[in-house]
């Protein structure tokens, strides 16, 4: 049913459809409404899961390893500072495998202080060794948290879901909500194998010497690889059921023959998309790729969408200081060597919750132009607001 | 306007219930059949800084994330607000402002060179709600002198949020507001 | 997914299918190592990695053998979880889970959260060492003791960093040397006091808190049965000698800890809802210098006609008289034959011999 509705509330009623078991988590702008909204549901009675408040971000993402670990169907959420305190125990998920799935709504990360959106603390924690999958919109959000809790059972990898916060999370509009019957159907009962259980005692987390990590390392990397695989076919599956899609790997719109295109992730896409309608006339119409599976990372997909192209712009919502953008840094790698590889605009922007007007769109696009534009900047940055020897 | 994007910014102070009046007003276009799209401009202020809500309703589905610069239409809920004059940034020519104050509505137009309509909120909302809580009577306001969406949309929004006796004296607000407003009852600049 | 099944039943399969078969008729009986013929169960097997004379593993092995086959295990990193696990090796005849340093409280929590989702009755047992529990793991700790999740924390104080090397922590004594606390021209050792954990622990006002040695097993697994019986929080702290941390010849592991008992530095107190309700009294009061002599870690103490050694010899008694005041410790029965089961006195609560 379409309904107007505020992320955060969306997501939470996302999560209690899926029916998790046990939930943590702990306060930290702007996730919080969404932990606020499900414990008012646990409250109500309209969702039964064990509801625990912990006292860090640190015990959020430990409490739901532990109960995960045990088999149990597990959600947490947070951001920013939540995310790298978390980081020592997102690492320990993963290299256990364990499925989880996590929101992130995207914030900066302080100093200075900013509790406003951009994708420092996810970009932070790239290399965890978690799925991570960027939302455009709330309804992709809904649709993802579901598909995640799927993709997660399938793969035995946590999946993180990365929704831009305030922008999405605080963002009343329409949303289809789905059905909990539907719902019920598509998500199968989690079957975790190596949950520990008293009848079939295992032991988890063990020491391992030089002999076996690097082949427990590989085969998370392999895992993730099929990853992609997954993600896909879940997309496909709730497709069929919904009629929409989530976002699959990578997606595209746009003008399929144009030579510049412009790829983005999260919330900026929807923007870029209005700038085009209304500025394409002039500033000529772009090939706009969206990113939604960060990790994995989809070489094959990128180097599909980016074909023909002779301009890709990149935007990061963060910034890797004194190498630039992240995003950027891995689409230039994945397209190196292609023999027509686009020339690569890499531009960060919107970082600590700069507002991104629709203009960014010409602005971009007429930056392209410049045969001597840097390979790196951040975009929207007022360099007169800067004594000059920091410019 | 039918077929436009419009676009709304509305101003007040932390504890006036600013966002809730923006998700009020986005709610209130969804049941009138519109998209929409309701957010504020995300701040940590605590109770009594200035606040910004932004709404946009359009026919089709809203992409754009941007915050409101060119708003159609302001709502503000604090009179004191209106000394800086900057409020009115970006309000785009034909555009109104429904303002709760005590102050004659020809004056507040005349200052700011814009429509104006002005309603004595807070006061209306103690009487009837018994909290100073401005937002349902300047939302009945704005939507009685646009017409842009039917009260009882309005009505069915509040349905949705509240209950019990804090629903039944919202609804009872609205009524009596839009009762006591005429349609394009906006007081133009003096020299428009 | 199982299903829930009442305690009795549960128990029952647990048993048969690790407990010991029956021998058949005509077994040789001598093929048995007397260890192997124990009928009990066994949660901690041997063949470990653990040194000659560890408390801590005895310990463990203590605390497993009582608490069952129907538990499972959050293990803090720290010298337990490196000498029982490495892998594709195990010690661990129960679901055991290692995640980090400083979240043990914070796994179990979660073990346990996903138990009650579950309805089941496995009880969930918390392992850290002091490191893991006094310094690192202290919030997580304190975090699961407050939302009250029923799991048993049980803490392996060996009083120093052992895994990394013998390093200080907040559970060290006074003027204890490691290698972060050693003693020099400007030092006597550690210059701060032990922690007073288990006050702290029992500040949560939980069910019940103690402390245990590895000198008295029966005193130990009498209090983890007890805990066991508890639907709540509950914490042990259990002395446990390592004799390459303290220098003390691994044969005398047991012998330190029970002086480390009988001269009042380490009190058996058992503390419910944060009221003391029974100790373990002591026959007859050692002076400190009959536990710190056998311990290297002490020997700049023992250096005669030293100021210095005097003073801070006379400073660890009087926090020994001060343990035995505050908590009534000295036995008023002389001629007890057993000091842990024959003078062991309630005081309000609890009967003594209480299982």
């Amino acid at each position: 049913m379409l309904e107007a509705i505020e992320g955060s509330q969306a997501i939470a009623r996302a999560v209690a459809m899926c029916r998790p078991d046990v939930v943590a988590a702990y306060p930290i702008t702007p996730q919080t409404h969404i932990v606020e909204a499900l414990s008012r549901l646990v409250a109500e009675g309209e969702m039964h899961t064990e509801f625990v408040s912990v006292e860090s971000e640190f015990s959020a993402a430990s409490v739901v390893l532990g109960a995960a670990a045990t088999g149990a169907r597990a959600y947490t959420a947070t951001a920013s500072q939540g995310v790298l305190l978390m980081a020592e125990v997102l690492f320990n998920i993963s290299g256990m495998r364990v499925p989880l799935v996590m929101t992130v709504a995207n914030r900066a990360v302080s100093a200075p202080l900013s509790i406003w959106n951009d994708h420092s603390d996810s970009m932070a924690v790239r290399d965890c060794g978690w799925i991570q999958l960027h939302c455009a919109d709330n309804q992709e959000a809904v649709d993802t948290t579901i598909q995640a809790f799927r993709i997660s059972q399938e793969t035995e990898l946590p999946v993180m879901v990365c929704m831009d916060g305030f922008v999405l999370t605080h963002t009343l509009e329409p949303i289809e909500m789905p059905d909990q019957t539907d719902i019920d159907g598509w998500l199968p009962p989690l079957e975790f194998d190596r949950r520990l259980d008293p009848s079939d005692p295992k032991s988890l987390g063990t020491l391992v010497s030089p002999d076996f990590f690097a082949e427990v390392r590989h085969s998370h990397h392999a895992a993730m690889i099929r990853a992609l695989d997954v993600i896909e076919t879940v997309d496909d599956d709730w497709h069929a059921m919904t009629g929409r899609r989530g976002g699959g790997l990578v997606e595209v719109a746009g003008d399929p023959e144009a030579k510049i295109g412009i790829l983005a992730m999260g919330s900026t896409f929807g923007t870029l998309e209005t700038g085009m309608e209304h500025a394409g006339a002039q500033a000529g119409r772009a090939r706009l790729i969206k990113l939604r599976a960060f990790r994995p990372f989809p070489a094959a997909a990128l180097r599909a969408a980016c074909a023909g192209l002779e301009h890709l712009i990149v935007i990061d919502r963060a910034i890797s200081p004194g190498l630039g953008g992240v995003v950027g840094t891995e689409v230039a790698a994945v397209l190196a060597g292609a023999p027509d590889a686009p020339r690569i605009h890499n531009h960060a922007l919107g970082l600590g919750g700069r507002d991104i007007p629709e203009t960014i769109y010409a602005d971009l696009m007429t930056a392209v132009a410049d045969p001597d534009g840097p390979a790196f900047s951040v975009f929207d940055a007022d360099l007169t607001k800067l004594d000059p020897e920091d410019r | 306007m039918v077929g436009v994007m419009i676009e709304y910014r509305i101003h007040g102070r932390g504890g006036q219930g600013s966002v809730a009046a923006a998700y009020l007003l986005a709610a209130t276009a969804f049941h009138a059949g519109q998209m929409c799209q309701a957010f504020p401009a995300f701040g940590a202020e605590r109770r009594g800084a200035p606040v910004t809500a932004f709404v946009r309703t359009d026919e089709a589905p809203i992409r754009l994330r941007a915050q409101v610069r060119t708003p159609h239409f302001l709502i503000v809920q604090d009179g004191t607000l209106l000394q800086d004059p900057s409020i009115v940034a970006g309000l785009r020519p034909g555009g109104g402002m429904v303002v709760n104050t005590t102050r004659p509505g020809d004056e507040v137009a005349a200052e700011f060179g814009c429509r104006a309509l002005t309603i004595p909120a807070t006061e209306l909302a103690e009487e009837v709600i018994g909290r100073p809580i401005p937002n349902t009577a300047l939302l009945a306001a704005f939507l009685s002198v646009t017409g842009l969406f039917e009260i009882a949309s309005l009505s069915v929004a509040l349905r949705d949020r509240f209950s019990g006796t804090t629903l039944e004296r919202n609804l009872a607000l609205v009524e009596k507001v839009a009762a006591t407003i005429r349609p394009d009852a906006w007081k133009e600049p003096a020299d428009a | 997914m199982a299903e829930h099944d009442p305690r009795g039943e549960r128990l029952d399969e647990l048993r048969r299918k690790f407990g010991r078969e029956p021998l058949p008729p005509g077994a040789d009986q001598k093929e048995l190592t007397p260890r192997e013929a124990q009928p009990r169960f066994r949660g901690l097997e041997s063949g470990h990695r653990a040194c000659q004379g560890c408390g801590e593993a005895l310990a463990a092995r203590l605390v497993t053998e009582c608490a069952g086959p129907d538990v499972m295990i959050a293990n803090a990193t720290g010298c337990l979880e490196v000498f029982t696990t490495a892998w594709p090796q195990s010690s661990w005849r129960v679901p055991w889970m290692h995640s980090l340093f400083e979240n043990a409280g914070a796994i179990a929590s979660g073990m346990e959260a996903a138990m009650k989702a579950k309805g089941k009755n496995t009880k969930v047992l918390a392992f850290g060492g002091d490191g893991g529990t006094y310094d690192i793991g202290f919030q997580a700790l304190s975090g699961m003791l407050e939302r009250y999740h029923n799991v048993l924390y049980v803490c392996y104080d060996n009083e120093a960093y052992m895994n990394t090397g013998i390093q200080r922590s907040s559970s060290t004594p006074h003027a204890a040397t490691t290698t972060t606390s050693p003693a020099g021209k400007e030092r006597m050792g550690k210059r701060h006091l032990k922690k007073d954990l288990l006050a702290i622990v029992a500040a949560h006002h939980i069910p019940y808190a103690a402390a245990a040695s590895v000198a008295y097993p029966a005193d130990l697994q009498r209090k983890v049965r007890y805990a066991m019986g508890i639907e709540g929080p509950t914490f042990l702290v259990i002395h446990s000698p390592c004799p390459l941390g303290w220098r003390h010849d691994s044969a005398l592991t047991i012998e330190v800890a029970r002086r480390g008992v009988e001269c009042g530095l380490f009190p058996l107190v058992e503390i419910e809802r944060g009221a003391v309700t029974n100790v373990m009294p002591i026959r007859k009061v050692r002076p400190v210098t009959d536990y710190l002599e056998l311990q290297g870690r002490f020997s700049h103490l023992m250096t005669p006609d030293d100021a210095r050694a005097e003073e801070e010899r006379a400073h660890l008694q009087a926090l020994a008289d001060h343990n035995i005041q505050t908590f009534g410790l000295r036995g008023d029965t002389p001629d007890a034959g057993d000091t842990q089961a024959s003078s062991s006195v309630g005081r309000g609560g609890h009967p003594a011999g209480r299982v």
